[in-house]
């Protein structure tokens, strides 16, 4: 029985795919839970996922050229971040509706580059990502992100928590706003260029938002929150790579749903264990 | 010896200025009042205090170092810290930018937390804590800034007496270090109490002790209209407006 149990857990494992699909979901939601932490509490989920969207021509376009893939993202999204703030100082367009136009303008830019006929790897694997296909590159990349978020967000601690817990008074405190949220964003940035190659654009949002969402419904403390978001994004990746390999489903989207799957489930028990 | 002051100040956002003919000053040991009704200037007056707000006209002698109390409804009171992680905010101004609060930071802030009578709450979270315990928890991280001069942004709204009269023998301990306070309020009567008051309404309508400041003409030409006498001793008593300013 155990022994069966123990080959069940063990099985997708002797495969190098599902090792190295392993260990780019291990790096990118060490990295995201983290991350997703502070782009939760600084009220930037959507952000993310605008950004996130909004690379889509540029990934695409570096897909039609032959560039490597997070040339194209991080043009994508440095277009993508003008566009927005050029189009949330048009009057009568509010920064909300300025970020929708866009997102909807270079995604569906992107789809439409996508369908052209010269388009190489296809549409899919820009937007669902191929985990199981990971290249030595990306894993490099991915460490690398993990070590940058790591070394940023632990230097930057104290004043993230300043600005996040009291903008108003920070400047007061010797933090300036600006400059955190910037720090902020471009962490975010590089978060997505990096882990859209594996995951794809649709489905990195949720290992950004999905773990810290649920570490927030859990945890009272930052530091716990946040080691929380890494495991639960960690362990949902093999989570869903383990759905993937038993039910056949795609890895990316079962990650995702393992993803969602744990928010609900916490946010019920907690709501359960409130009425007592 | 003054700790902060100004001269023919005048302060506002874009084209309006919204406080002008300011001139007072406030030194070490000293509790002053900032008297006033929302939107009289006061909130003004501390962001030129504090640098964020340079003066259109005048002068203004700024504090070196200031600690601001704001009010607590407008803190994130669902943001997951501890009553000593707020604390500790106060010693990030004194570390280089990539150097996180440490040991020693802690250390201070337990201290200081020790200090406003909290020690016991210094892991509770900020957001669980009575409205005169995050206030206290405010007061100390102006504390840990090693603050001179201490803004209070109306600390006394929404505490109840037992908890008010706490704070208010805090803040008289703190000015007997030497410290000075300015206590943003419309409540003539904490007003009273102080040493001296300072009246805006847009404009600065008078400074001084409290038995010369605190008379019926200018109380209403502080709150305008909203004024009642009290029966008995005659000292005139204002109907604070209790909306809530909007920003």
């Amino acid at each position: 029985m155990l022994a069966t149990l123990w080959s069940a857990l063990a099985d997708p494992w002797s495969e190098p795919i599902m090792r190295r699909a392993f260990a780019e979901v291990l790096l990118l939601g060490v990295a995201g839970g983290a991350l997703g932490c502070w782009v939760i509490l600084y009220n930037l989920s959507y952000s993310a996922e605008s950004l996130a969207h909004s690379l889509l021509p540029g990934l695409v376009g570096a897909a039609l050229l032959g560039l490597p893939l997070l040339m194209g993202g991080a043009a994508g999204i440095l277009v993508a971040a003008l566009a927005v703030s050029l189009a949330g100082r048009t009057p009568a367009i509010g920064g909300d509706t300025a970020v929708a136009v866009v997102v909807t303008t270079l995604f569906g830019l992107g789809v439409l580059l996508a369908l052209s006929a010269a388009t190489p790897p296809g549409l899919q694997n820009l937007l669902f990502g191929d985990v199981l296909g990971v290249s030595d590159t990306d894993l490099a990349l991915a460490a690398a992100l993990v070590a940058v978020v790591a070394v940023v967000l632990a230097l930057l601690h104290g004043r993230l928590l300043v600005v996040g817990f009291d903008r108003l008074n920070a400047r007061g405190l010797g933090v300036r706003p600006l400059a955190v949220d910037a720090a902020l964003l471009v962490l975010l940035a590089l978060a997505l260029v990096v882990a859209v190659q594996g995951l794809g654009n649709l489905l990195v949002v949720a290992v950004l938002i999905a773990p810290a969402a649920t570490a927030r419904l859990l945890g009272t403390r930052l530091r716990a929150m946040i080691a929380l978001a890494a495991a639960i994004a960690v362990g949902a990746g093999a989570g869903g790579l383990y759905l993937s390999y038993y039910a056949g489903t795609a890895a990316g989207a079962s990650i995702a749903g393992v993803l969602v799957g744990v928010y609900l489930v916490s946010a019920a028990a907690r709501a359960a264990w409130a009425r007592g | 010896m003054t700790l902060a002051s100004a001269e023919d100040l005048a302060a506002g956002y874009g084209q309006r200025i919204v406080l002008r003919d300011v001139s007072f000053d406030v030194r070490s040991g000293e509790r002053l009042a900032v008297l006033g009704p929302n939107g009289g200037g006061k909130t003004t007056l501390f962001r030129v205090l504090v640098g964020e707000l340079p003066p259109r006209r005048g002068s203004v002698r700024r504090p070196s170092r200031c600690g601001v109390v704001p009010q607590t409804e407008r803190s994130r009171l669902d943001f997951p810290v501890s009553a000593l992680d707020v604390a500790a905010m106060g010693a990030i101004s004194r570390l280089p930018w990539w150097r996180p609060p440490g040991r020693t930071e802690r250390r201070r802030a337990r201290e200081a937390l020790e200090a406003v009578g909290l020690a016991d709450l210094a892991s509770a979270t900020f957001g669980d804590l009575s409205g005169g315990q995050r206030q206290r928890v405010l007061v100390a991280r102006a504390l840990v800034q090693d603050a001179e001069v201490l803004l209070l942004d109306e600390p006394f709204t929404g505490l109840d007496t037992t908890s008010a009269e706490r704070l208010d023998a805090l803040l008289r301990g703190l000015a007997a270090e030497g410290r000075a306070l300015l206590v943003a309020t419309h409540d003539v009567e904490h007003a009273r109490r102080s040493n001296r008051v300072l009246c805006l309404n847009g404009r600065q309508v008078a400074f001084g002790v409290p038995e010369e400041v605190l008379t019926r003409e200018v109380l209403e030409a502080t709150y305008g209209a909203a004024i009642v006498a009290l029966p008995g001793d005659g000292a005139p008593a204002v109907v604070p407006p209790h909306h809530h300013e909007g920003h």
